[in-house]
């Protein structure tokens, strides 16, 4: 793992209260996952699996399955059937066990959902002192370091309506890496945003996947998923079609499905 | 001049005199003021509890577990369609009274805290439901972050749900305290010696003889004293308090 930009470590090993070694099997197994909305059947036999330090980039028409799949690794979904995995154990149904393990899955929504009534401070404190029971001097001083890390370290004591989306956004990231997640979930982090601030939330995105952060993404950006991905994986209609390199992936789907989406979206 | 209309003067000389004789209200000004001040620890008490009351029973009413959603929505239904009448008189003669469930030996402090019961169990109902009015206000995604770092339940109801709901509804929890001062002229019902029941007294004295409506007016007066500061410090809180988004 190496910091080329020699800022403090986003990842994992960065001292937090893990338990487990690191190391050994995959991060996050799904396997067999099915999920209804009532009549809908969202999640048709999902089977995934994420590596310690691997980037996963899931695409796929609207409505295929993809933020459902990426929610319920959390268990924001809950799922009807199958088992998933998170380093090694089943998800807890509910509780203390369930807050336990989420606070070790870091997830970035769509439409960021910073506390809209605390400072970006807070928002990046409120998990260390609450949950990791640290020091409030010590969250903030990490706290403060990540927001340098993700450009916005001047605007820590704003409120999050006071800040443009693209700086929402990499406070959202901020307050996820403050938990020192083993995994990060971003459910289509870019698109509730400006064309103009995609940019700058990709490039910290980037630069946590070239550190080594194992990440699940939901997005729609293939530059991203070309430059930053080990997999892609293509959901249509409640399955993965198919799952392959980006290169591979982007030049020479497998599937008729995957190419047909490509071509719709690479052609203008 | 017709004859009678020489009578006609006197009357109606009486009539107006009485109107702005405000001399039985400045002499009971002590006992009015008294009773006042009974109604001043009456509510300050019950707006406290009924706070409480109505924060636990909105925790109840959005549980994930059902017993406590029931329990929490059979409360408030039974407390809300209760007349207050009705209850405070339960407390005072009922509990208090016959079942002889004493908060202490001086029968006015016992009769107070079961106003302050009676009351706060009531409006209880109203500050809960105002409550969750203003957890339907706030976005689900600010839950699901709550949960997604890892906060438990009653952690993100209380750090990140219920302050916002509560800045949502700071104007209709002001007007059900508002509602509360004036209720709590029932509590004369209940044995406990506010100012309704002082004006009451007054009146039936048999040496009362002129100056009720200045006395109506008088404790109007008292009570818009307590009520309108009220309405305007909620408002103001509403204005600072509002939560951008």
């Amino acid at each position: 793992m190496t910091d080329s930009e020699g800022g403090p470590k986003l990842t994992k090993g960065g001292g937090g209260p893990q338990e487990d070694d690191p190391g050994g099997g995959p991060l996050v197994v799904v396997e067999n996952v099915n999920k209804h909305f009532g009549e809908l059947h969202v999640l048709k036999d999902i089977n995934l699996t994420v590596d310690r330090g691997e980037v996963v980039v899931v695409i796929g028409p609207s409505g295929g399955g993809k933020s459902t799949l990426c929610r319920s690794i959390n268990r924001l979904e809950p799922i009807d059937a199958g088992t998933i995995l998170v380093d090694g154990k089943e998800l807890p149904k509910e509780g203390r066990d369930l807050a336990r393990l989420r606070a070790d899955v870091g997830m970035v929504f769509q439409s960021f959902n910073l506390f809209a009534h605390k400072t970006i401070l807070e928002n990046v404190t409120l998990g260390p002192i609450k949950v990791r029971k640290q020091g409030r001097a010590e969250s903030e001083k990490h706290a403060m370091e990540l927001l340098d890390r993700v450009g916005i370290a001047n605007q820590a004591q704003k409120y999050p309506a006071q800040l443009s989306g693209g700086q929402q956004q990499r406070a959202a990231i901020a307050r996820s890496l403050a938990m020192r997640p083993k995994v990060m979930l971003f459910d289509e982090p870019t698109s509730a945003l400006d064309p103009e601030m995609i940019n700058e939330v990709l490039d910290v995105m980037t630069g946590l996947a070239r550190d080594g952060m194992t990440m699940v993404v939901v997005t729609h950006e293939m530059g991203f998923a070309r430059k930053a991905a080990q997999k892609v994986v293509f959901m249509a209609d409640g399955q993965v079609v198919e799952e392959n390199t980006p290169e591979e992936f982007f030049t020479n789907a497998r599937t008729d499905r995957a190419k047909d989406f490509l071509s719709k979206i690479l052609t203008h | 001049m017709p004859p009678g209309t020489v009578g006609m003067a006197p009357t109606r000389w009486n009539a107006m005199d009485d109107l702005f004789n405000f001399g039985p209200f400045f002499d009971n000004f002590d006992q009015i003021l008294e009773g006042f001040w009974a109604t001043v620890r009456l509510s300050a008490a019950a707006a406290v509890l009924s706070l409480i009351i109505g924060i636990v029973l909105v925790g109840f009413r959005v549980a994930p577990i059902p017993v406590l959603r029931n329990v929490g929505t059979v409360y408030v239904n039974i407390l809300r369609n209760t007349p207050l009448t009705l209850i405070l008189l339960m407390c005072s003669l009922g509990l208090n009274d016959i079942l002889s469930l004493k908060f202490s030996n001086v029968s006015a402090t016992s009769y107070y805290w079961w106003a302050v019961l009676g009351l706060s169990a009531y409006t209880g109902a109203f500050v809960c439901e105002a409550l969750r009015s203003g957890i339907n206000t706030v976005p689900l995604g600010q839950a699901e972050a709550a949960r997604s770092i890892g906060l438990t339940f009653v952690q993100s109801l209380r750090m990140i749900i219920l302050p916002q709901a509560f800045r949502a509804v700071i104007a209709p929890l002001g007007s059900i305290f508002i509602a509360m001062i004036k209720n709590t002229t029932v509590a004369a019902a209940a044995s406990y010696a506010e100012i309704a029941l002082i004006m009451k007294t007054l009146l039936d004295d048999p040496s009362f003889t002129s100056g009720a409506i200045p006395l109506f007016i008088g404790v109007a007066v008292g009570f818009m004293i307590l009520t309108l500061p009220t309405g305007f410090f909620f408002g103001w809180l509403a204005k600072r308090m509002a939560v951008a988004r």
